[in-house]
Formats: C-alpha cells, structure tokens, sequence
C-alpha cells in the first residue's frame, strides 16, 4: 500500500481545492445578501438572488468532491489484512466488464460501445484479493468507457467505440490486457497518470487516485505490473500481469 | 487600473474571482482576464498590446505545461512582469520552491481575498 503518510499530507493539501470554492462562495453569497437593500431596483434584486443561488450550487458541488476525496483515502487505509484467495481471473473480469458498461449506461442512457472478449480457455486460478484487483479492474474499465465516450462527442459518426478485453497466460504469469480506442493520453501527461491526486478528468469527475491505488495494489500488494501503451487520439491499453 | 491574469486549471475561479473582485470591477480600478492552462496563458500575454498587465496570478497543478514551468517562461521573457503563485501545496518546500524559482508572492489555497488584495495593491507601488 501507498505510504499513509504520503497520502495523508496529498489529501491534506489535495482538499484545500475545493475547501477555496466552499469557503469563499458562502463568504461573497453572506456579502451579497446584506448588499440587497431597498434602494436596489427589482431587477438588481433579482441579479443578487441569481447569484447567491449560483454559489450554493456551486458550495454543494465542492463540498460533494471533498467527500469523495476523503472516502478514497479511508478506502486505502483499511486496516484488516484481508487473505488472498484462488480466484478466477476471466470470471471477475468479465463481470466487472459488465458492471461498468451498466454503470455507464445509468449515467448515460445514450451511450453504447463494442465489447470484445478474448479469454484463454485454459487459465490456472490465481491467488490473489478479489476485492482489490476487481478494483482495479473496475476502475480501468471506467476510465475505458469514459474514454470512448469523449472521443465519440468530439468524433463524427462513423466512430465506433470499442473496448476490449484479454487474458493470456504467459512464463509464469497472468495478464490480463484492457484496451479502449478512445481518445489516448497525451503525451506530456503519460508520465504522470499513475501520481496520486493528477486527473486528466475536469473538475469533480476525477480524485486522481484511481490509477495510483491501482498501480499499489497491482505491485506492491500482488508483486504484479501495471503497464501502459497509449497514442493520442487513438487507443489506451492497460496491461496488467500477476505472478501465478 | 489593475489588469491581471488568472491562470487555473479549475473554472470555478473565473466565477469566484469575479464576484470577490465585483466592486473593483464595477468602479474600474481592476480588470481580471483568465487563462485556464499554461499555454492560453502564454498566447495571452504574446497578444498583449499595450503590455499594460500587472501581475500573473498563477496555480502551480496544472495538467499540461506546470505553475512553475510557466513561472520560469514569464520571468525570462517579460522580467519585469510580477508572478504571484496560488496553490494549495502551501507547504514549506513548494513556497521555497516557488521563490526559488522567481515567484514574487506565495499564497496558499483556500484564498483569502482580503490578503490577496493587499498583495496586488503592494505591487502598484
């Protein structure tokens, strides 16, 4: 697991982003009420009251991104060791596969995406923490549909999304290969993905922890690789090996 | 007249800035622009004719181009430009790190705009 301590002066830091939106919007919305005074026309009435509603959506929505924030940190910090169990490596990935192509759909009835399935038929179980790597997993498969979907808002439509699935055993190993042809990951950015706290996402879509969690679970937690294969504008592929 | 330049990457700071700064606004002694990364930043003050800017209120987390990155283009090519950082790594090493680099000022996140006001008004003398 990632050092608490580092992660426990991001959070400290990482928080005071949105805390710099949630105190001064109720501050400035406090000055705008007692700027509404009678010699004020109706229409600046009006003005005032339009912005103070404004900050207060925007106070709920920063306050909703620090919570989830601090509910990523306490998810990393569990204490209980939890065993590693034989599991079946194309069984959970293909249900997670599942998984967050609904919980796409929920957000967005509209989207749709291929899904393509190459699974080795003769994979060894491995041990592992289901919970952990199904996480993992999880959360790259999100960052795959979100990925797609960006592109086919900007892309005209002879785009297809695709997203993509693989497992191999290989010299010892499992890996397990996720690819999307969404919109890649620039270049700049590449060497910075897996940092806690940096999101390519905008404002409140992303903590930027998910691939850093991930990166900690994969190696340090199973003595397993996360790697990363990305054009920009073409496709992103996440492989993921674990020592069987 | 104060002109300055906001450079984040959030969006919220055009809204809050703008609020925070109303008055100012309102009787002319401020003009706020904003840049929401590195590079607008930089194409900003390329277009800038008269050069009439005052300071660069610049975060130092940006994805792209860094605060510090863009700290170091300013002070090499408009030297006299002041640079002030907002950031809420407030911490020791990053405040070291930011003046070290040619920062002129260090604030730390969440802003407090009384203090920030007294900062920029600082430069105007």
């Amino acid at each position: 697991m990632a050092s608490l301590g580092q992660l426990t002066a991001g959070i400290a830091h990482e928080i005071q982003n949105p805390l710099n939106f949630v105190n001064n919007f109720s501050e400035l919305s406090a000055e705008l009420l007692d700027e509404i005074s009678d010699s004020l026309s109706n229409k600046e009435k009006e003005n005032i009251i339009n912005d103070i509603k404004q900050n207060l959506n925007k106070i709920a929505f920063h306050g909703k991104r620090a919570d989830s924030i601090v509910k990523g940190m306490l998810q990393l910090s569990r204490t209980a060791p939890v065993a590693k169990q034989a599991t079946d490596i194309n069984k959970l990935v293909e249900e997670f596969f599942i998984l967050a192509y609904h919980g796409m759909r929920a957000k967005d009835p509209g989207f749709n995406c291929t899904m393509e399935k190459h699974l080795s038929s003769n994979l060894p179980e491995v041990k592992i923490i289901p919970q952990d790597v199904s996480r993992v997993i999880l959360n790259i498969f999100n960052n795959s549909f979100y990925a797609v979907d960006e592109r086919s808002k900007s892309e005209d439509k002879n785009y297809r999304p695709k997203v993509s699935i693989s497992t191999k055993q290989l010299n010892g190993n499992i890996t397990v290969t996720i690819r999307d042809n969404g919109k890649g990951i620039a270049e700049d950015v590449r060497n910075k993905i897996f940092d806690p706290f940096f999101t390519t996402k905008p404002t409140g879509k992303g903590t930027g922890l998910g691939l850093s969690i991930s990166k900690d679970i994969i190696e340090k937690g199973h003595n397993g690789k996360i790697q990363l294969d990305t054009i920009s504008g073409e496709y992103t592929e996440f492989i993921i090996t674990l020592p069987i | 007249m104060i002109k300055m330049l906001v450079v984040d990457d959030e969006r919220d700071v055009e809204l809050l800035f703008s609020q925070k700064f109303r008055k100012e606004i309102r009787n002319g002694e401020v003009e706020l622009n904003f840049a929401f990364n590195a590079k607008e930043a930089l194409s900003f003050l390329k277009a800038l004719n008269p050069f009439d800017l005052v300071v660069v209120l610049s975060d130092i987390n940006m994805p792209g181009m860094t605060g510090l990155e863009l700290l170091k283009i300013i002070k090499t090519e408009y030297k006299d430009l002041r640079v002030m950082m907002i950031t809420a790594y407030g911490d020791e090493k990053n405040y070291q790190n930011a003046i070290s680099t040619g920062a002129d000022d260090f604030l730390s996140k969440p802003v407090d705009f009384n203090l920030l006001k007294e900062k920029v008004m600082s430069f105007l003398k």
